[in-house]
């Protein structure tokens, strides 16, 4: 079977202040399947939001390449939808103007992108708040906005960026499971970036980690066959993150 | 989100403490001209130009027109002046923002323009436009179009990039990024330009009726000092305060419902 999304030698340099060349991504090589889940784990450093970004077409690597279904990937496009870490919302549109907003710019007319973005606010359990503004919703919710926007616009694949970062722990935790839910009532291949042990094993079905550091390199792929939902304290939940943890360990 | 309804009361004192001020500086003011600390020939006391307001509703004398006549001719240039400034200056600034072929050709000659004072500009419309209307509109334009331009480029510039990476993975082109997003985004600032422009429009109404003209606030108040009136002077002086304190309350008004999304 074909991969999903086929990275192959990805070196990526930053230049900082006009001449600091900084390294951030050596030779990464993976491949995403179709429909699956695949978390990418790192610590802070590692290069793994710039692999995120590469793989939206926000930035070109140095070396390597990227492709989607077999095609190269040429800049961003709605192919893949993108949620961010800091939400990302347009704070003068209500939820629906900014789930709505992937078919309004590809020009859905209204009554059909409104039927659209109320399927997903709906997915997302959002339902009641559509003409709230940003403003008006705890952090929880607004990622919930921008995880509705993203499926709206239909991506084929969904690339997640540290979506809970800004989140407190509870909340966190109660996302990662509608995550779960969401993806599993309407399944589309995922790319989760996190810098959490227990949230990448409790969401992927395969997980890579790279090593700490810039330059981030491919470090292991883990395959997570636990079966869903899954229980933090599972005994094999345990001993997956305390193998993960070692082998990270010996990088530091 | 559940909540209950509670009255926010705020401190006696606050409330007061404008009220007081306002008092206070018209009290000073009255005692300073009637007690002769400052002559009734270099400034008019409240009471009299009050009752100087009560009688120019009616009366055309000595300047040739009722005050409401003066208001209407002055708002009339006002307005046309300050639509155009907005008509024309704020596309011009967005446009500048966003596009570099824009920025390229208006931005070098807009900042030669740009520090030339409007009142410079009275001898050249005056051999252009003659006294009449058209000059008075194009230096009030000229006074008004330039902080439309410089708050709405500002204002697009200072668009979130992260937000316009976002739009750009859903697929938007250019012109779709700069119509939903930037431009919305610029509002705040656009919003400030209508009030500082309108600012801008006001002064610079005095000043091209204080040169040029027969009617209007601003010669009510060149009417004053040649009559040699002081009450007629500051008459002149309210009214164009308050008529831009009543525009502006209202743009903030409107500002308020437009922007309900951005929390200020």
């Amino acid at each position: 079977m074909t991969p999903k999304i086929e990275c192959r030698n990805i070196t990526k340099f930053f230049i900082q202040k006009g001449k600091q060349r900084v390294h951030v991504l050596e030779d990464i090589s993976l491949e995403v399947r179709d429909k699956e889940f695949l978390v990418i784990l790192g610590p802070g450093q590692s290069g793994k939001s710039t692999l995120l970004r590469i793989i939206a077409g926000l930035e070109t690597p140095n070396e390597g390449s990227i492709k989607l279904d077999g095609q190269q990937i040429a800049g961003p496009g709605p192919d893949r939808g993108l949620v961010f870490q800091s939400y990302m919302l347009f704070g003068w549109k209500t939820v629906m103007g900014n789930v709505e907003l992937g078919p309004m710019l590809n020009g859905v007319d209204k009554s059909e992108r409104r039927r659209i973005a109320q399927r997903y606010i709906d997915l997302v359990g959002l339902n009641g708040f559509e003409k709230h503004y940003p403003h008006q919703l705890s952090g929880g919710m607004k990622q919930r906005v921008g995880i509705a926007r993203a499926y709206a616009n239909n991506p084929k694949v969904m690339l997640l960026d540290e979506p809970f970062g800004q989140l407190d722990a509870q909340t966190r935790y109660f996302m990662e499971k509608e995550t779960v839910r969401i993806w599993e009532s309407e399944k589309r291949t995922v790319l989760f970036v996190t810098n959490n042990i227990d949230e990448a094993i409790y969401l992927g079905d395969r997980i890579v980690t790279l090593k700490g550091k810039l330059p981030g390199r491919m470090h292991e792929v883990y395959d997570v066959e636990l079966p869903r939902p899954r229980e933090h304290t599972d005994m094999k939940f345990l001993q997956l993150r305390q193998q993960i943890t070692d082998a990270s360990e010996l990088v530091l | 989100m559940a909540y209950e309804e509670v009255k926010v009361k705020k401190p006696l004192s606050l409330i007061l403490l404008p009220i007081l001020s306002v008092l206070t500086f018209f009290v000073v003011w009255e005692l300073m001209v009637q007690l002769d600390v400052v002559p009734k020939t270099m400034l008019a006391a409240p009471t009299q130009v009050g009752s100087l307001f009560v009688t120019k509703l009616s009366d055309p004398n000595p300047d040739g027109a009722t005050i409401f006549i003066h208001a209407w001719v002055s708002a009339q240039e006002a307005f046309i002046g300050y639509l155009l400034a907005l008509g024309i200056g704020l596309p011009l600034g967005l446009f500048m923002g966003w596009f570099g072929v824009v920025r390229g050709i208006a931005r070098p000659l807009f900042e030669l323009i740009r520090p030339i004072p409007p009142i410079a500009w009275i001898p050249l419309t005056i051999f252009w436009f003659g006294i009449g209307l058209g000059g008075k509109v194009f230096i009030i334009w000229l006074g008004g179009v330039v902080p439309c331009v410089i708050n709405a480029f500002v204002g697009v510039r200072m668009t979130n990039p992260t937000l316009i990476q976002m739009a750009r993975t859903y697929g938007a082109s250019d012109w779709q990024i700069f119509k939903t997003l930037c431009v919305p985004s610029a509002l705040p600032m656009v919003f400030g330009a209508l009030q500082i422009a309108l600012a801008c429009c006001w002064t610079n109404l005095v000043g091209a009726e204080l040169l040029a003209a027969d009617q209007g606030l601003g010669y009510l108040i060149t009417m004053g000092r040649r009559l040699a009136l002081p009450d007629l002077v500051v008459l002149g002086m309210v009214s164009v305060g308050l008529a831009g304190a009543a525009i502006g309350v209202l743009i903030d008004y409107v500002e308020r419902r437009l922007l309900a999304g951005i929390r200020r």
